[in-house]
């Protein structure tokens, strides 16, 4: 078989314009697929940066919150409810909100601002530069040193900004594994720190961050916590409820699937297409090899064969043209979101293979209904 | 096998195409028979049969009636993939436009046999260059077929078709893209040179200038053989 796969592979290599074609079909198709799910797999996962960054295992939240960007007040005896329950090893506040800060330079900066628990700091971020125990001085703020950090004007220990006509000075500087999905600097601060500074409708507590005692009391402190009229979700639930609104209710999931659906059939149809006309091209030599001998396993074999080549091909110059493109705009754009996940190379690599099969399937039909007779009529 | 057994024998032939009003025999109680050592010419005028016959002996299309035996094998009783490996094994084509890959190199071309029978590609291509030898191209070799002349991609179709070392080699009207006198020295050629007591080579041609190199010649007439089977020679007025 090894021979009769060679043959095919130098039929199709050595017609130079239908490979290209071909290659070319495929690869878009892939770089298409890739690029919509690799922006879509960058935009979910900073959307839950916050989730991610903090690290709690149990989040407790009104159940009108959808994502982190949204946080609705809790009034305090929430805090303390939670804390009483049984299963609870310990309970903190956080705070999440947005504010416009003014540099030194006199411009506006939108920022995030993170309050710890003012007790634990459960949740803080890890240093580079500074101690933590500085978030506690007069004004004391961590700046995360992420793609937005820049945007604060490069802010060093000692740097000062105003909140809400409040001083606040940069104590450490701070790095995160996930940064933010809007593009704005994130600071970190005490949860009293930050409810002082920023204005506040009549609830403060924007989420309750709980430890269970044990995996089994997760499910007792959900029914608690229901009962109170709130939600309670274990981290992977919070950032799955995140996933879900960007994707069912943004109308980005659509979208992003409209575009991929495009990129599938446009490369179908080019490679389907190119495919098919290769196989008519030759089906003369298949016809000819037919009445020689080779067996209709075989001829599929070879159909097969090429169609699989000359997806593969396609899906590996479409990952490395998608790849190229990622590393070139984030060398311009650092937040770039584009992330490329094993779950996109799989989809594409099943849509690929899906292209194969298909074109496949067409030519193979062709090939074995062709009659070695028709080769003698010319 | 032994030399007695005819190379061919075809027995009660019978072959249409369409249906109803439609329909055609192409075919109508065809018997043949060729032995080893005989160059068999199939002649007749267009639409008589000829090519279809020749496709019904060679196995690549089903008789509606009769049977085909190949050195005493009823080829027609044959599984699909045996037939195709019967074919590969013991029958040599050469085809009227040759049906050489144009993306192959000459070499790669006469090879197809071979790499067919699961020779290793760089052995079946090297042996394919003697065979190149024997026909005369073996310096045309590494060149794709659109580079050689009209005789040239005869001769390595020719090349092909033995590459395998076929018992019968089939010829479709291998002069029709000729002009005359290369027509005239590529069959001479096969006479001298592939013709042998194992070898039986039926060639379907309207050409009376290579009449002179058959041993038979057997006039076909709508779908019928009317004369020169069993040895009678209709067209030695002709030669």
């Amino acid at each position: 078989m090894r021979g009769i796969l060679k043959l095919a592979y130098k039929l199709l290599v050595n017609d130079k314009a239908k490979f290209t074609a071909l290659l070319v079909g495929n690869t878009f198709a892939v770089f298409g697929m890739m690029f919509a799910t690799s922006m879509f797999s960058g935009v979910l996962y900073h959307s839950y940066s916050t989730v991610v960054n903090v690290g709690a295992s149990m989040w407790i939240m009104d159940p009108a919150v959808q994502t982190t960007a949204n946080s609705i007040g809790m009034p305090d005896y929430v805090l303390d409810a939670v804390r009483s329950m049984d299963g609870v090893k310990y309970a903190v506040p956080l705070y999440s909100g947005g504010a416009l800060v003014k540099l030194a330079d006199g411009t506006y900066q939108a920022v995030t601002v993170i309050g710890l628990d003012d007790a634990s700091l459960f949740g803080r971020p890890e240093l580079t530069e500074g101690a933590i125990e500085d978030i506690y001085a007069e004004n004391g703020f961590v700046v995360v040193h992420d793609a937005d950090f820049v945007k604060l004007g490069n802010p060093h220990i000692g740097s000062e900004f105003q909140l809400n006509d409040h001083r606040g000075t940069i104590v450490g500087i701070a790095k995160v594994s996930s940064s933010g999905l809007f593009g704005i600097p994130t600071l970190y601060t005490t949860f009293n720190r930050a409810i002082e500074y920023i204005p506040n409708p009549r609830y403060t507590t924007s989420y309750v961050l709980v430890e269970p005692k044990g995996p089994a009391d997760v499910e007792t402190i959900r029914q608690h916590v229901q009962a109170l009229g709130y939600l309670a979700l274990t981290r992977q639930e919070f950032m799955h409820r995140i996933k879900n609104f960007y994707i069912y209710q943004t109308g980005m999931g659509t979208n992003i699937l409209i575009m991929t659906a495009i990129s599938f059939i446009v490369g179908l149809s080019i490679s389907g297409q190119t495919f098919f006309t290769f196989i008519l091209e030759n089906l003369e030599r298949f016809g000819a090899l037919k009445a020689i001998g080779t067996r209709g396993s075989e001829l599929v074999g070879m159909v097969l064969f090429q169609a699989t080549f000359t997806a593969l091909t396609g899906y590996g110059l479409g990952i490395g043209l998608c790849t190229f493109l990622i590393a070139m705009a984030k060398l311009r754009l650092p937040d770039y979101f584009a992330m490329i996940t094993f779950f996109n190379l799989g989809f594409a690599l099943a849509m690929v293979l899906v292209i194969a099969a298909v074109s496949g399937y067409v030519g193979a039909r062709r090939v074995l209904r062709v009659e070695p007779f028709d080769i003698f009529r010319g | 096998m032994t030399m007695a057994t005819p190379a061919i024998k075809a027995s009660g032939l019978m072959k249409s195409f369409g249906e109803g009003d439609a329909k055609t025999l192409a075919l109508r109680s065809v018997d043949l028979e060729a032995n080893f050592g005989e160059m068999v010419y199939i002649v007749g005028p267009s639409g008589s049969g000829k090519t279809t016959l020749l496709s019904v002996l060679s196995g690549i299309l089903r008789p509606d009636a009769g049977s085909v035996s190949v050195e005493g094998v009823d080829i027609w009783s044959l599984s699909a993939n045996r037939l195709a490996d019967f074919r590969l094994n013991k029958i040599g084509f050469v085809f009227q436009d040759y049906h050489l890959f144009p993306r192959l190199t000459t070499a790669e071309n006469v090879a197809i046999p071979l790499i067919l029978k699961k020779k290793v590609w760089n052995e079946s291509v090297k042996q394919a260059t003697r065979f190149l030898d024997i026909v005369g191209l073996k310096t045309r070799a590494q060149l794709p077929p659109i580079k050689l002349s009209g005789g040239e991609q005869q001769r390595a179709a020719i090349a092909r078709a033995i590459a395998s070392d076929p018992d019968i080699l089939i010829m479709d009207e291998p002069t029709a893209s000729l002009d005359g006198d290369t027509g005239h020295s590529v069959v001479g050629f096969v006479h001298k040179n592939l013709l042998n007591q194992k070898r039986c080579i039926v060639v379907v041609t309207h050409d009376n200038r290579i009449f002179e190199f058959a041993t038979r010649i057997l006039k076909m007439e709508d779908g019928r053989i009317m004369a020169g089977n069993g040895g009678a020679d209709v067209t030695a007025g002709e030669r």
